[in-house]
């Protein structure tokens, strides 16, 4: 691999792993004896350890964020590399960013595919399902562990839009902005409607094993590989697939088969991604993960006023919609808005125009970038106490 | 600007709340921020000006005012205010009600259609009225509806509306005496601060 990366990529990163011999206490009622969490760093910690950004990743994510693996293919940086780097709009000049792998996940951090100490097998099926709460205590932890008493930002999309809002929530006194991108203040019946049509598609699959997949030698590719099929017709809009595929059909499929073949782009399309998903994704921790989407809700414990939640919060928030997402549209994100309003935090929002739908969180839109960099740019100075 | 931004933190208490709708670069929430301490947010519809407000840490909230307000609670501002927004509004009437129902007062800026020098443009030119308040060409203009310091005034007196405070200013922009006697043809802008019992 060439050791040459762009000018604006943080270039080579090597995980790291923390292990926690602490128990976490789990919202669902049991707990994590010890575990160990996968993670990032780009950019150096100030003298202060003010600069720190915790970068939080949505369903299918994880710890490898921005630039380059050992080895890796050098088309495929980390997932927000366009975002994340020198001179991009989270500066690593500026900032010490980390994005670590959730608990539950499967590119490290302990989670079903973990060898579960008490019975030698991996976890599998028996790995607790956890919540949003349970990732950023793990995350404040993490950030004891790095010397983070506060961070500059936690910053998110979609799911990690809401690990950015629970830890305002969580920990007042321990985030400064909380930047809250493509998410909701909770699922909504259709949301948690498409999940579990996805986890049917899993659990139905003769080759799940009741999550003992591991021990037959096999995964579940059929229904991973459906379910990975319907998530991404929702994190695209009716607008961007037509402009992208439309009608068209595939090369040298001239004429209609009158079969199930694939015939149309867009078809072809659905398949590559649920396969490489496949290739690069666990079952049990896709199912996991859906589940603690469905159980996000911060107004709960509040007698369901999402205002009530957010008025122990200190942070000040940007709140990112755009406007052909209709996974979770903008009027969710304006309720997390009013709520914000009517707690009377300090809150701006914007509705970035596009045609992407809920994929756009991770697209180099320049619109969206410029509000995130001026804002970014705004915190560097209050944390690295520079001029604008 | 600048007078205009002065006279309307005359008016305003520190330490109070704000609401201003159609903030633009948010000029105005800065000067009240700096001056008046106030606690405030401004709605803003173009993303350029969003863009703007954000760089310099204007709380900005992306709204369609023809959409109303209905993300805000009765009373939950100690001020509203409008500054040359009215009249590019569509439906003027629903959003003054809304303005007041919001804010516990609200404060108007507009350009005076009945200034002594747009009233010479229609009457001895018959062209429409350009001028430092109206910049725009008839064709290009976002203002959808144009009217006078009496148009306004009959509207609040009709719509129950309370005029607080009313301060009008000449070609120069300044409060003098004047405008002051002769508002409706003397007054370039007029700014109010209006109520509602």
């Amino acid at each position: 691999m060439p050791h040459t990366f762009p000018s604006d990529s943080v270039g080579l990163v090597i995980p790291q792993t923390a292990h926690f011999a602490e128990p976490l206490a789990l919202d669902c009622g049991r707990s994590l004896a010890e575990y160990e969490i996968v993670y990032e760093t780009y950019g150096t910690l100030n003298a202060d350890s003010s600069n720190a950004v915790l970068i939080c990743h949505a369903l299918s994510g994880d710890h490898h964020t921005a630039g380059y693996h050992e080895g890796a293919d050098p088309a495929k940086p980390g997932w927000w590399d366009n975002c994340i780097g020198p001179g991009k709009p989270i500066d690593t000049r500026e900032f010490f960013v980390v994005c670590c792998n959730n608990l539950g996940g499967c590119k490290g951090s302990t989670g079903p595919t973990t060898i579960n100490s008490d019975t030698r097998k991996p976890y599998g099926p028996d790995f607790p399902i956890v919540t949003v709460k349970d990732w950023v205590r793990s995350q404040a932890r993490l950030a004891d562990r790095l010397g983070i008493q506060r961070w500059a930002a936690v910053i998110g999309g979609s799911l990690g839009g809401m690990q950015a809002m629970q830890w305002a929530i969580a920990f007042p006194e321990r985030i400064r902005h909380s930047l809250v991108i493509a998410a909701a203040p909770r699922l909504s019946a259709q949301n948690i409607a498409f999940n579990e049509v996805a986890r049917q598609a899993i659990l139905s699959d003769p080759d799940f094993h009741h999550g003992h997949y591991y021990e037959f030698g096999v995964v579940p590719r059929r229904g991973l590989m459906i379910a990975r099929m319907l998530g991404h017709i929702t994190y695209l809009s009716d607008e961007g697939m037509r402009a992208k595929f439309g009608r068209e059909m595939r090369e040298g499929t001239p004429n209609f088969h009158f079969n199930f073949d694939t015939e149309f782009q867009v078809e072809s399309y659905l398949r590559h991604q649920g396969r490489a998903f496949v290739d690069r994704f666990d079952a049990n921790t896709y199912l996991l993960m859906t589940k603690t989407l469905d159980y996000f809700d911060p107004a709960a414990s509040f007698d369901q006023d999402l205002s009530a939640a957010f008025h122990r919060t200190q942070a000040e928030f940007l709140v990112i919609s755009f406007t052909s997402d209709w996974r979770f549209a903008p009027a969710r994100s304006r309720e997390i808005v009013r709520a914000l309003v009517r707690a009377n935090r300090k809150v701006s929002y914007a509705e970035i125009p596009s045609e992407y739908g809920h994929d756009a969180f991770l697209m180099p839109i320049p619109l969206y970038h410029e509000i995130l960099r001026g804002y970014l740019t705004r915190i560097a100075c209050e944390v690295n106490g520079h001029a604008a | 600007m600048r007078p205009e931004l002065e006279l309307i933190g005359d008016w305003i208490r520190s330490g109070t709340r704000v609401l201003d709708l159609g903030c633009g670069d948010g000029e105005l929430l800065a000067y009240l921020h700096t001056h008046r301490q106030v606690n405030g947010y401004g709605l803003e519809i173009d993303t350029a000006n969003i863009l703007k407000c954000i760089q310099t840490g204007i709380n900005v909230i992306h709204t369609d005012l023809e959409a109303g307000l209905a993300d805000f609670g009765d009373s939950s501002f100690d001020y509203v205010i409008m500054t040359q927004t009215l009249q590019a509004v569509r439906h003027t009437e629903a959003l003054l009600d809304e303005m007041l129902r919001v804010g516990r007062q609200g404060i108007v800026t507009f350009p005076n259609f009945g200034f002594w020098r747009y009233r010479l443009q229609i009457a001895l030119q018959g062209l429409m009225p350009v001028g430092k308040t109206l910049p725009y060409q008839w064709y290009d203009t976002p203002n959808v509806h144009l009217f006078t310091i009496r148009d306004f005034e009959e509207l609040c007196r009709r719509k129950r509306i309370d005029i607080l405070q009313r301060t009008v200013l000449d070609y120069a922009h300044r409060a003098r005496i004047g405008p002051r006697l002769w508002p409706n043809l003397l007054g370039e802008v007029a700014l109010y601060r209006l109520g509602r019992a």
